[in-house]
C-alpha cells in the first residue's frame, strides 16, 4: 500500500468516524460542518477532473455549482408553492424529491458545461481562464437580475427535500447521503483516471500535439472531461443548496470558483483525495480562524502562498511524495 | 497501388520553403529508408506525411485516401503510426499507461509489445520519465505499435543512443520487418543498418528528393555525394 493510499484511507475513516462521534457527543453542528466539507470536496473532485487530469484552469466552475443549486431552488420552490414551473406547451411541476432534483441538476449543469466547454476549449491558457470566468459571471449577473427566483436576495426553501426512506432533516441522515455520493464519485474519478480515456487526457495535458499523432483528439477528450467535471460540480451545487435550504447568486460568483480551486491546490491538484483534504482544511480554517477574525482569508492566503512556493503537490503531495499514485 | 504515395510535395515554415517537390512511395510490407544530411528535410517530410505540417503543394495519399485535408489524429486513425524524433514519451505516465493511452484494438497489445521489448515488460509500472534514453525509445516504438498501424514511421529512432541500445533497437526493427507485414518508413543516418533492413531508399538534398531506388542500387558514389559516407 502506497503512502497516498494510506492517507486516502485515513481521510475516508475520518469522514466516516467524525460525524459518528459528533452524533454520540450530541454535536449536530460538527455534523453540519462535515457535511459542508464533504459537499465542497465533491465540487472539488468535479473541478479536479478538468484541472488535475485535463490541465484546464477553469475559473467558471461556479456556473455549474450555481446551476445545480438553482435547479434545486427552482424545483423545490415551485413544489412548496404548488405553482407549476410552466403550463404550456406542457405541464412541468416542481418537486421535493432529492433524486429527481439531482438528475435535473446533473443534466442542466452537464449541458451548460458542454456548451461552455465547446466554446472555451477552442482557446488555451489565459484566454481559456478568461472565457470560463466570463461565462460564470454572465450567469451570476443573470441570477441577480432574475426577480422571479429572488434576484440578489436569493431563494429560501423552508423544508429540506426528501429522500425515500430517510429523514433528510436529521443531520446525520443527510450526511450519510452526501458521504455515499462523495465516495461513489471518488471511486468513479479514480477509475476514470486509470481508464484509457483518463490516461489519454493526462497525456493530452502534457502535449496535445503528441497525442494527436497516436490518433487521439485532444479537443474531444477535454470537452468530455469538462462536461463530466461540470456535472459533478452541479450535483455538489444541488446538495449545497439543500444543506443550506437557500440558494443565492453567490453560488455563481467567481469567488466560489476561486475558493474551489484554492482548496484543490492546497490539497493537491490531480490527487484523487486532494479536493477532500483541501475542503476539510478550508472548512476547519473558516470555522477556527473565522471565530477569531473576519479577515481569516488572509491566513488562507498565506497557506496557499506557502504551498504554491514550497509544496507544489499540495498537502497530499508533501505527505505522500511527488509520484502521483493512481491507486 | 502504393500504401503511401507522396507526389511532389512542398512545405513551408512561415515564409521559408523547406521542401521542394519531394516524392516517394511505399508498398504494403516494404521498408523505405529516407536519408539525407542534417537539415535536408527528412523530419519535415515525416511531419507532412503525419499531417503535423500542412503541405503547400503536391499530393499525399495513404491507402488510396488523400491526406491533405486531414488532421493528424485522422491520419493516425487511418493507420500511420509515428515514432517521433526525440522519443517524446508522456513522462508523467507509467510505461503501461503510455502504452494503454494510445491503444487501439488489433494484434499489437501489451503482450506483443512486451515480447518485442522485454525490458518494457520489466518496467511496466515505472514512470516513463525515469527510463533511460534507449528504454524511452523502445516505449515510443511500442506506443506507436499499440495504435496497430499499417505504416510505422520511425524518425531518427536510434539517434543519440549507446551502441548496445542501438543494436537492440535495430534488432527490433529487423524483427518487425521479418515477422510482420508492417510497412516501415525509416529516417536514420546509419547506412550500414539501413542497408540490412530497407528495400528502397530516397535521399533528400536541400529539401528535394535527389535520388531514389532499391538499396542494391545505392552506390558508394551516391552515398559519398549526398550523405558524405
Amino acid at each position: 500500500m502506497s503512502r497516498e493510499t494510506a492517507l486516502n484511507a485515513v481521510m475516508v475513516m475520518g469522514l466516516f468516524l467524525v460525524p459518528l462521534w459528533a452524533l454520540w457527543a450530541d454535536e449536530p453542528f460538527i455534523i453540519t460542518l462535515t457535511t459542508k466539507a464533504a459537499i465542497l470536496a465533491l465540487a472539488g473532485v468535479g473541478l479536479n477532473i478538468a484541472l488535475g487530469l485535463g490541465g484546464l484552469v477553469s475559473l467558471g466552475h461556479a456556473a455549474f455549482f450555481g446551476l445545480g443549486g438553482y435547479a434545486m431552488g427552482i424545483l423545490a420552490s415551485h413544489a412548496q408553492s404548488y405553482a407549476p414551473i410552466m403550463e404550456t406547451p406542457f405541464l412541468i411541476e416542481g418537486t421535493k424529491s432529492m433524486p429527481v432534483i439531482w438528475v435535473i441538476a446533473i443534466i442542466t449543469s452537464g449541458l451548460a458545461a458542454l456548451a461552455i466547454g465547446a466554446l472555451s476549449l477552442r482557446t488555451t491558457g489565459v484566454y481559456f481562464i478568461m472565457i470560463t470566468l466570463a461565462f460564470g459571471q454572465m450567469l451570476y449577473f443573470f441570477s441577480i437580475s432574475w426577480p422571479a427566483y429572488g434576484g440578489e436576495d436569493g431563494l429560501s426553501i423552508y423544508v429540506r427535500n426528501g429522500f425515500p426512506g430517510l429523514n433528510t432533516l436529521d443531520p446525520i441522515q443527510f450526511y450519510a447521503i452526501v458521504f455515499v455520493i462523495l465516495m461513489a464519485v471518488l471511486v468513479f474519478a479514480g477509475r476514470l483516471a486509470k481508464s484509457p480515456f483518463g490516461l489519454a487526457l493526462n497525456a493530452a495535458r502534457q502535449s496535445p500535439e503528441r497525442v494527436e499523432t497516436v490518433g487521439i483528439t485532444s479537443y474531444k477528450l477535454r470537452l468530455i472531461a469538462f462536461t463530466i467535471s461540470g456535472m459533478i460540480t452541479g450535483l455538489a451545487g444541488a446538495l449545497f443548496a439543500d444543506l443550506n435550504r437557500f440558494v443565492s447568486p453567490t453560488m455563481f460568483s467567481w469567488q466560489t470558483s476561486g475558493e474551489i480551486m484554492v482548496f484543490i491546490i492546497i490539497g493537491g491538484v490531480g490527487r484523487l483525495f486532494g479536493p477532500v483534504v483541501g475542503a476539510v482544511l478550508f472548512i476547519l480554517l473558516e470555522h477556527l480562524l473565522g471565530g477569531l477574525s473576519d479577515y481569516w482569508h488572509v491566513y488562507l492566503g498565506v497557506l496557499l502562498l506557502l504551498i504554491v512556493l514550497f509544496a507544489r503537490g499540495g498537502l497530499i503531495g508533501t505527505l505522500a511524495g511527488k509520484e502521483i499514485s493512481h491507486d | 497501388m502504393s500504401l503511401l504515395s507522396v507526389q511532389n510535395i512542398s512545405a513551408f515554415y512561415g515564409p521559408s520553403q523547406a521542401l521542394f517537390d519531394v516524392s516517394l512511395s511505399l508498398n504494403e510490407g516494404e521498408v523505405l529508408a529516407l536519408m539525407g544530411r542534417n537539415g535536408m528535410g527528412k523530419s519535415t517530410t515525416v511531419k507532412s506525411i503525419c499531417r503535423m505540417l500542412n503541405a503547400g503543394a503536391g499530393t499525399i495519399t495513404f491507402n488510396g485516401r488523400n491526406l491533405r485535408k486531414l488532421p493528424s489524429h485522422k491520419a493516425a486513425h487511418l493507420g500511420i503510426g509515428l515514432v517521433p524524433e526525440g522519443r517524446r514519451c508522456f513522462t508523467n505516465l507509467t510505461v503501461e499507461e503510455n502504452l494503454l493511452a494510445a491503444a487501439r484494438s488489433g494484434a499489437w497489445d501489451l503482450t506483443a509489445v512486451g515480447a518485442l521489448f522485454p525490458r518494457l515488460s520489466e518496467r511496466l509500472h515505472q514512470s516513463a520519465g525515469s527510463l533511460s534514453g534507449g528504454e524511452q525509445q523502445m516505449l515510443a516504438i511500442g506506443r506507436a505499435l499499440m495504435t496497430n498501424p499499417r505504416l510505422l514511421v520511425l524518425d531518427e529512432a536510434t539517434e543519440g543512443l549507446a551502441p548496445m541500445v542501438r543494436q537492440e533497437i535495430w534488432g527490433a526493427i529487423t524483427t518487425l520487418t521479418r515477422d510482420t507485414g508492417l510497412a516501415l518508413l525509416v529516417v536514420d543516418k546509419s547506412l550500414k543498418e539501413l542497408r540490412q533492413v530497407a528495400d528502397h531508399a530516397v535521399i533528400l538534398e536541400r529539401g528535394a528528393s535527389v535520388w531514389s531506388g532499391t538499396m542494391d542500387t545505392l552506390s558508394e558514389a551516391v552515398t559519398q555525394k549526398y550523405l558524405g559516407v
